[in-house]
Parts: structure tokens; sequence; C-alpha cells
């Protein structure tokens, strides 16, 4: 197999697209993480 | 046998062939993860499925279940359908999905799984079972099993250097998705919800359009590295360690193999283990502590418990980077051994702490099963087939599916009907599983590599 590297691109665009979509999928990610650990006290008091 | 490059298509749907989702120099591996969150994310709500189960009985009568309405027992079927075909479909269609690629796999999974909603509200408009039945178990079940399976493979490739965590990544997303999905269910219902109405087929219309405009977000981003990619700085073992194969296996031939039917066994049991607890954990937390833990505090165990299915599964997994998936089930089964054994005694000595902490834990081993499983195949067969292998796999999980709650609940059954008291009808369970855990053990112990014969010829590998 050929080792044909490419390097990641680091240039803001990128950086942006990443941001983006990790806050597309961390935003409803940690509402739910939050209600759950609302429920969760419960289980202490 | 058609080849990728057959598989494209013309017209409109080009843009989904895989030859159209290479990535470009300069794109980041980092975008792939999220892709996949967007699925997982979304077909994660399948656990969360219960929170329809008694306004679904109520869509006559309203405020009390009428004669006409559906009952429990009828609607439980619904999720049940639902896992049936999100085994079947993963593992009738893994090796579609390797040919065509993870693009318009995740777009077929977002209008099966999306439209199953669609097709179940107008079931729940008609008031026809059989509909939603057709709906969200059969066309949402396969649009599950397409999801599931879809970015296992390009995310192995994207990190040859850590593909367990990066397969943890998605699957924990599966782990989160019911932790949205039931807090979102319930407070659209509250909004669609009137006098003469309880609100669920507006709730599945939303539903429905919002999972299929979520995951086509992960279709349209995620990309397949290009033919020998590999990431910068990064460079292969020259010594290839002993259960890590640079090898490939045709995924007919795997199942020709003892080791896809340990690593079936391993599945298998490690998720009968888990899923008959985690289906009556809230039962199970008050029976062993009367008095202790109310039904609301039970209720906050259960999502404790999906929080620590959820890390579980990127922990673990990405665990087994550094020592091995061998070694990371050996601890699954070896602790989780232990931890069942000690769970009757934390109910004798009435230690909520020691026993939400043991459960924390054995939970958290559950959901690094399932994520840990797509890198152990990767490591046992290669990564040519481990798309269609892993939806072959996940044949285990129907079956433990079966298993695990079937166990719990008739043990239980059993011991109660003996005059045994309810804070200790789970001991015996808590020993079974245990054992179960045991030959679990030993079939992971049984693991070696895939004799030479079972491997494919290097020209059959670039097909």
């Amino acid at each position: 197999m050929t080792e044909a590297k490419h390097h990641e691109d680091a240039s803001g665009a990128n950086k942006v697209k990443l941001i983006l979509a990790w806050t597309f999928v961390g935003i409803p990610l940690l509402w739910g993480v939050y209600n759950t650990l609302a429920k969760a006290v419960l289980l202490f008091k | 046998m058609a080849t990728a490059a057959q598989a494209d298509s013309g017209g409109i749907f080009h843009w989904l062939d895989r030859s159209h989702t290479v990535a470009k120099p300069g794109f980041s591996r980092w975008l792939v993860p999220p892709a996949a969150l967007c699925v997982h994310l979304c077909i994660g709500q399948v656990y969360a499925f219960s929170v329809f189960n008694l306004p679904m009985t109520r869509l006559i009568g309203i405020t009390e279940s009428a004669p006409d309405d559906w009952k429990l027992t009828e609607l439980g079927w619904i999720f049940s359908i639902a896992i049936v075909f999100l085994g079947l479909a993963a593992a009738l269609t893994g090796t579609w999905l390797d040919r065509v690629g993870p693009r318009k796999a995740m777009f077929t999974a977002a209008l099966c799984f999306g439209g199953g909603f669609l097709i179940s509200a107008l079931g729940v408009h008609l008031h026809q079972l059989w509909i939603v039945y057709l709906g969200y178990g059969v066309l949402g079940g396969c649009g599950l099993g397409l999801g599931y399976i879809s970015p296992v493979k390009t995310l192995i490739t994207w990190f040859p250097d850590r593909p367990g965590m990066a397969t943890g990544m998605a699957i924990m997303g599966f782990g989160g998705g019911a932790m949205i999905a039931s807090p979102l269910s319930v407070w659209l219902m509250q909004q669609f919800a009137t006098p003469t109405h309880v609100g669920v087929m507006e709730t599945f219309i939303v539903l429905g359009l919002v999972y299929i405009c979520f995951m086509m977000v992960g279709a349209v981003i995620v990309r397949v590295p290009p033919k020998g990619w590999a990431p910068e700085g990064y460079v292969a073992p020259a010594q290839p360690k002993k259960l890590v194969t640079t090898e490939h296996v045709h995924v007919d031939q795997a199942l020709k193999t003892p080791q896809f039917y340990l690593l079936w066994g391993v599945l298998c049991l490690n998720v009968t283990a888990g899923i008959g607890v985690l289906g009556q954990a809230s039962a199970m937390s008050q029976e062993m502590f009367p008095g202790q833990i109310s039904a609301a505090a039970a209720a906050g165990f259960v999502g404790l418990l999906s929080l620590f299915n959820m890390v579980g599964r990127f922990f673990w997994a990405s665990t087994s980077d550094y020592i091995g998936r061998r070694n990371t089930y050996m601890i699954f089964f070896a602790l989780g051994m232990v931890l069942y054994a000690i769970v009757p005694w934390t109910g004798n000595i009435g230690s909520v702490a020691l026993f939400v902490a043991c459960y924390a834990v054995i939970i958290s081993m559950y959901g690094g099963g399932f994520a840990t499983i797509p890198a152990y195949l990767k490591d046992i067969f290669g990564t040519r087939y481990v798309g269609a292998i892993h939806g072959r796999l996940l044949t285990a999980w129907s079956a433990a599916g079966v298993f695990g709650p079937v166990l719990v609940n008739y043990i239980r059954e059993y011991q109660i009907d003996h005059g045994v008291a309810k804070a200790d009808a789970y001991s015996v369970t808590m020993y079974i599983m245990a054992g179960l855990l045991l030959v679990g053990f030993v079939l992971n112990w049984l693991m070696h590599p895939v004799g030479e014969h079972h491997h494919m010829n290097p020209e059959d590998v670039d097909a």
C-alpha cells in the first residue's frame, strides 16, 4: 500500500468548521447530560 | 461482485456516491466523529421510546385508558420489533454499506429512521397499531441498524492510531441519544397536548423531521480518506502485535472462523449481563432498598446509569487503544463478576452509595463492550470488511436483548413465587449474571489470531 499522507489543514476556515460541527452535536448532548444529572441528584437527597 | 466504483449512481443522488465523499487535501479527520455523532445521537432515541408508552395507552381516553385504547403489552412490541430489525438490517446490509460508502448509508438511515416516525404518526392518527409497528418498528428499525454501523469503518480508517477512541466517540452518541430524546419527547408532548389530545402524533412528526435533518448533516459532513492515507506522523507498528492483524478477512470467510463466534459470545454475554439489569434498574433499586430509594430517586438512579453507559463507551474504548482489546474485555468480565457478586451484599448492609457505585461501573462496562467491539473486530479481521462483520456480529445484541430481560424477570418471579422476600429476590440473578460473565471470560481468553488460510489475497483487498 502506498503511504499517501496529506497534511491536515490548520487554517481558520477548517477551525471554524470544526467548532461548528462539534458545537452542533455538543449542545444537545450537554443538554441531555444536564437533564440527566438534574434527575440523578434526587438519588442522593 | 460489484466493486465500490461500480456502486456509483448517476442523477441527483450522485453526491451520495463514495467517489464524492473522498476527502480533499486539508480535510480534518476530527470532522468525522461529529458526523458519526449526528447519526448516533438520533438513533440512540430508541432507548427512550418507552416515554411514549403510557401516553399511547390514552389516545382515545385522554386522561385514562378507554376500552378501545392500545394496551401496554401491545405497545411493548414496537421497541422489540425495532431492535429485531436493527439486528437484521445491520447483518444484511453490511456488505452493501461497505460498497456504497458511509454517506449513502447515513442518508438511507436518516430517511428510514425519520420516515419511521412519520409513518407512526399516521398510525397514531388513524389509531392503527400495525402502521406503528411497520413505521417505527420495521422501517425505523432498519434505520437504526444502518445508522449504527454506517460510520464504524470510516472512523477506523481515519483513526488507525486510535480506532477504539474513534468508534467509542460515535457509539457514545448512541448512549447519549436517549438522554436527549427522553426530556425532549416529554416536553414536546406537553406543548402539543390539549384537553382532547395527548400530543403523540405531533411529537412523532416533529421528531421525525428533526431527526432526518440532523442525520443529513452527518451525511453531508462525512468523508472517507483517500486510498493509502495515513495520519501525519503515524507509523504502522513494524512488529505487529499477536492479536492485531495487518491482513484482511472477507465477511463471508469471517463467519467460518471460530474467532467470529468467540466474539459473538463475548458480546452477547457482556450485553446480557447489562441489559437485564438496565431494564429492571428502577424496580430493583426500590425493592432492594425499601424506604431508602423512592420512585423519584429510582428515576435518578436510571438516569445516572444511562450517563455511565454513555461515558463508559468512550472511556473503555479509548482505554482499549492502550491496553489492548482482549485485556479490556478481561477487565469487563473479571471486574463484572466481582461487582455482581458484591451487589447482594450492598443490599444486606443497606449501603445505597456502594450499590450505586457497583452498578455505575457495571453499566459503564456494558456500554464499553458495545464501543470496544468494532476495534476488536478490526484487530482480528482487518479493516476491509469490518463494517459488514460488525453488522453480522450485532445479532448477538438482538439475542442478548431477549436473554437478559428474560433471565432477570423470570428468575425474580420464580424467587418471589417460592417465598423469597422482594429485597432478596435479585441475589440469585446477580450470581447467575456473574456466572455468565465467567463464561464470557473463558471465551475471551480463548481468542487467538485468525488462521492465514482465511486471509484475503492482496489483489482482492483493493477490488
